[in-house]
């Protein structure tokens, strides 16, 4: 006589440590398997688009920092681009090598802390130390610089708030070449650890066209293989000036687009990251940071896409204005809100435990997901 | 590698005028191409597989409120818009041939119906509900569109429209409290 069995709804969250903040999950399980997964965001929703049509565009920096507040350097980044695009702003020599040091910084820092908790939820406690401690001295570098820690407001609309302190450049040098090692130490403690391979390879495999049909970016995209990164294919800012190579997986442990790939694109990406501060820190030319900062942001009418490569994929915003102080819309193409829309897919006939493997892989952070 | 224009000409031909309806580049800086909300999945069907065209991702899809209606206020001091527009804005890229193109649909504010094109980009799906949960725009034959970011019981109101406000009470709280 057969036993009778059923599907179970499975609820994870929205308060559960391996969703990275306020995500909830609906679970359909036959037995061990994940049948359908559900993502419910929102939780975390604050209107940051509606705040938009009611601030003038300067205003709007300081918002940007709280949506990934994991990468608020690059949010700035990319929210000042679009305005002096649209605007018609030239930004001095200087403040874009200082944008675009601050932005790798940025990056390492992001990375560190995707890796970090990525071992973490697959039961790694120590890494997550380590790349902590690292952190903390991007951290102490942008500290030095603008006085403030997580959330910055440090790229303005023209320009930078504040210069370079004489001290940061020595110090980011003496943090490159501290940092360095500590990369192998990483691969050695975690990267090529059995136990973190046997969870991570062939867990979760995201094939190349799924991924550009979900509009996955960033690294969970090239962890597919694919070479596509706006630094390199639509640069903004002064990136083609740089020599650095795009990491794509490769399937060193398993399939390509597997868990590991994903995990071991970030890895690299630190090494190219620390390559263009180490071509940009020395040609840093003097000038005045503030020279361009209007007194008033004066907008045409007309309305502008620009994007950046964010740590975690490709961050767009899309401004329409009407001519007036304030925009008419503001659209954000969070990375985050799109790489997490493709795992249901990824899910799909892996174990439940393999659900926290691969909702870690892909690196979210709601901030920017509910904006 | 085709230029917006080249792919207007392109678009123009194989689906005539009564469904591209024209092409804006009067606008500083962002060019778009005005396409028709019903035949929208077509055109974006087109746009996919042509050859010479292969625009393989879907980057961003945002509704907007056009506020090009009449203005009034009601009794209670509240901005009322009729008539006029909403828009959706479709940003797509080929990663395979490297170009990009922007077009944007325009449906009356009363009745928004836009088809979806989430079958053809699933990276529409969740940007469709967006749109959908801002500003009421029912994207057609989507397979499950339903709020993403309010709450579920926030009624028939559209927060990103222009003329919004909030409601008095949700839930028997006051708002705002």
């Amino acid at each position: 006589m057969g036993l009778k069995t059923e599907e179970i709804v499975l609820n994870m969250g929205p308060q559960h440590p391996s969703t990275h903040g306020v995500l909830r999950l609906i679970v359909e399980l036959d037995g061990e398997l994940v049948v359908d997964v559900k993502p419910i965001i929102g939780y975390l929703h604050r209107c940051f688009e509606k705040h938009c049509e009611f601030l003038t565009y300067p205003q709007i920096v300081p918002y940007t920092d709280r949506m990934d507040y994991l990468a608020s350097m690059y949010n700035n980044f990319g929210y000042v681009l679009a305005v002096e695009k649209l605007a018609g702003i030239q930004v001095p020599e200087r403040v874009e090598y200082i944008r675009v040091i601050m932005g790798e910084l940025q990056r390492i820092a992001s990375h560190l802390i995707a890796l970090g908790t990525y071992g973490l939820d697959i039961g790694a406690f120590t890494p997550f130390l380590y790349l902590f401690r690292d952190r903390e001295k991007i951290l102490d570098l942008f500290e030095m610089t603008c006085g403030a820690r997580l959330l910055y407001n440090y790229m303005w609309v023209g320009g930078v708030s504040h210069d370079i302190p004489d001290e940061f450049v020595p110090a980011t040098k003496k943090f490159i070449k501290e940092f360095r090692p500590t990369i192998k130490e990483l691969n050695e403690l975690l990267t090529y650890n059995k136990i973190f391979v046997e969870r991570t390879a062939n867990v979760g495999i995201l094939p190349a066209e799924t991924a550009i049909n979900y509009g996955v970016t960033g690294p969970s995209l090239r962890g597919s293989g694919v070479k596509w990164d706006v630094r390199k294919d639509d640069p903004y800012s002064i990136y083609d000036r740089f020599d650095f190579d795009i990491p794509v997986g490769e399937g060193k442990m398993g399939t390509v687009g597997d868990s590991w790939d994903r995990y071991y694109v970030r890895v690299l990406e630190i090494e190219q990251s620390l390559r263009i501060i180490e071509q940009a820190i020395d040609k840093i030319p003097p000038g005045d940071v503030h020279e361009a900062v209007p007194k008033r942001v004066k907008v045409p009418k007309g309305s502008v896409y620009a994007r950046v490569e964010n740590p975690k994929g490709e961050l767009g915003y899309f401004i329409i204005s009407e001519g007036k102080n304030n925009p008419a819309r503001v659209k954000v193409r969070p990375p985050s809100f799109v790489n997490l829309s493709v795992l249901g897919e990824l899910s799909r006939g892996h174990l439940v435990a393999d659900l926290i493997a691969i909702l870690g892989s892909l690196d979210i952070v709601l901030g920017e997901i509910d904006r | 590698m085709k230029t917006p224009s080249e792919i207007f000409e392109i678009l123009k031909n194989e689906f005539g005028e009564e469904v591209i309806l024209g092409y804006h580049d009067e606008l500083p800086v962002d060019l778009y191409i005005e396409v028709h909300p019903l035949s929208i999945h077509k055109v974006a069907k087109f746009l996919r597989d042509n050859e010479e065209l292969k625009f393989d991702v879907l980057m961003l899809l945002s509704g907007v409120d056009d506020a090009n209606g009449k203005k009034s206020k009601d009794e209670n001091g509240y901005d009322v818009i009729e008539g006029g527009t909403l828009s959706v804005y479709y940003h797509l890229d080929s990663m395979q041939l490297k170009h990009k193109v922007v077009l944007r649909v325009a449906t009356p504010r009363e009745n928004p119906e836009v088809e979806s094109v989430e079958k053809i980009w699933r990276a529409a799906d969740w940007h469709e509900r967006e749109a959908y949960d801002m500003f009421g725009i029912k994207f057609l034959n989507h397979h499950d569109l339903r709020r993403i970011l309010m709450p579920d019981d926030w009624g028939e109101r559209y927060p990103l429209r222009k003329d919004y406000h909030d409601p008095e009470y949700y839930n028997g709280m006051k708002v705002p409290y």
